[in-house]
């Protein structure tokens, strides 16, 4: 603690204090609390899109026999780890004016956050989905075929079947929306009170060395994803006692 | 009643089976007509699984023919197989039913009334609630039952359906396919067990390495079998 002082003092910058924090959270600050919700509604609306994308895309691959399927397994698992100020750029290039999808005009707003960050997360929800499906597959595979169900019966079966290992997938993949920085930072621009999320102002605080503002949203967006996946759990949990 | 015509008899016409280069079946010919139960019997590996897969419709033949009523290529609509290990959906057990049901494309109005009653058949009812992987393997075998008849069977296959079970939960299982036969639902089953094959089978069909060495009426074979090999399997030896 002696030593962080130092470095404080000696980069003239404010000691953040907990109480300051905590004062600005509990205080109910309307630009912490904008912060705090466009965060949620970027994180979660990537999540949902790329849950929409990724669990029937990781379950056509676990349920598909076709050429070259080993490398698209190793292909995707390896898109799990896409660093962000990648596809940050791509997604940047993809939407600015002379971009593709330049004339849908989504560059610097939250639409070109959530799309940066689906990319990110489609991955993550497809390989989780793909390997659960097929270790699920493996298991019902002699009962589904004997009761002469077609592929979307069995698709069906398997999915909702695995409904509470998928909330995983989810779980990952919502937190590794709500820690990304690098994405929506060069696609959103971390306008103020339009494109700023808490891990961009997080950034930009830290930066200009207004760090009370910085650690509560650090609380905060810890707090959020303690919440989440504690209710996620619970969820799980009393699905698990009443399905088996 | 059902119309068993449309599935049987079954006929396997000198049918091979093959995995990479290894045999499970060779040259196996045999008709499975309506009647009494058959029982498959013969030591691990002799080809007794991969014969009722191979009947239900669920392995093709690398050689050879099978026939249901006379007909190639029928899909299994009024066929239903139990598996030594039959995996229990992650549902109550009263849905596990409710999902064969409806894969059968029973109709909805009549899914509720049909789902009571095979859980009666089998003894469940009062446990219609409880998640299916939470039952114990009996019960998880009378599940596995109710939800083959669920589809309407002419023919029931079922591989080792008492295996691993104590002689109580055995017995339920016994009941249920004597009550099943009589309702003139051709059974055909594996077995380890001498004792059950007596107890339930009409005909017995040895096999040893993919190849049937004995059939006949149960009674003649299990008293005077025929071959070296029934009889040194029939005195509990060991038949490698």
């Amino acid at each position: 603690m002696c030593h962080l002082r130092k470095v404080f003092a000696e980069r003239n910058l404010v000691m953040p204090s907990d109480t300051t924090a905590l004062q600005l959270v509990l205080s109910g600050d309307p630009a912490l609390f904008a912060i705090v919700r466009l965060s949620l509604y970027v994180s979660l609306s990537a999540v949902v899109l790329a849950a929409l994308i990724g669990i029937p895309l990781g379950a056509l691959i676990a349920l598909t026999q076709f050429r070259g399927r080993q490398g698209v397994i190793v292909l995707l698992n390896a898109l799990m780890g896409l660093p962000p100020v990648v596809v940050g750029l791509a997604v940047y290039l993809t939407l600015s004016r002379s971009g593709p999808l330049g004339a849908f005009g989504l560059l610097f707003t939250p639409g070109a956050m959530i799309v940066a960050q689906t990319v990110l997360v489609t991955p993550i929800i497809a390989a989780l989905t793909r390997q659960t499906i097929e270790d699920l597959w493996i298991e019902y595979r002699d009962e589904l075929s004997a009761m002469n169900l077609g592929p979307v019966g069995r698709v069906t079966a398997l999915i909702w079947d695995a409904r509470f290992s998928l909330v995983t997938a989810l779980l990952a993949g919502f937190g590794r929306a709500a820690a990304e920085v690098g994405a929506i930072i060069i696609v959103g621009g971390n306008i103020e009170g339009f494109t700023r999320t808490m891990t961009t102002a997080i950034a930009l605080e830290t930066s200009k060395g207004d760090l009370p503002l910085a650690v509560g949203l650090g609380v905060v967006l810890i707090a959020i994803v303690i919440a989440v996946n504690a209710l996620a759990w619970t969820a799980r949990r009393a699905g698990e006692r009443l399905a088996g | 009643m059902r119309a068993p015509a449309s599935e049987l008899p079954i006929e396997f016409n000198d049918v091979t089976v093959t995995a990479g280069s290894v045999i499970i079946l060779d040259g196996v010919t045999l008709t499975l007509a309506s009647g009494a139960p058959t029982v498959l019997i013969g030591p691990n590996g002799s080809g007794k699984s991969t014969l009722l897969r191979a009947a239900m419709g669920l392995l093709a033949p690398s050689r050879g023919r099978i026939t249901w009523g006379g007909r190639e290529n029928v899909p299994p609509l009024k066929r239903a197989i139990v598996f030594q290990r039959p995996a229990m959906l992650r549902r109550s057990a009263a849905a596990n039913i409710h999902f064969a049901l409806r894969a059968a494309g029973i109709a909805r109005a009549e899914q509720a009334r049909r789902t009571d009653e095979l859980l009666e058949l089998v003894g469940l009812n009062h446990l219609a609630d409880r998640p299916a992987r939470r039952l114990s393997g009996g019960e998880q075998q009378r599940l596995a039952l109710a939800r083959a008849l669920a589809r309407d069977p002419a023919v029931l296959f079922l591989d080792e359906p008492t295996a691993s079970l104590d002689p109580t939960a055995t017995k339920a299982v016994e009941d249920i396919i004597r009550a099943v036969s009589e309702r003139n639902i051709k059974v055909v089953m594996a077995t380890h067990d001498l004792g059950e094959a007596r107890r339930l089978g009409g005909d017995i069909v040895m096999l040893h390495r993919g190849r049937i060495v004995e059939a006949g009426a149960a009674a003649s074979f299990l008293d005077t079998p025929q071959t070296a090999e029934a009889r040194t399997f029939l005195a509990g030896e060991l038949l490698v």
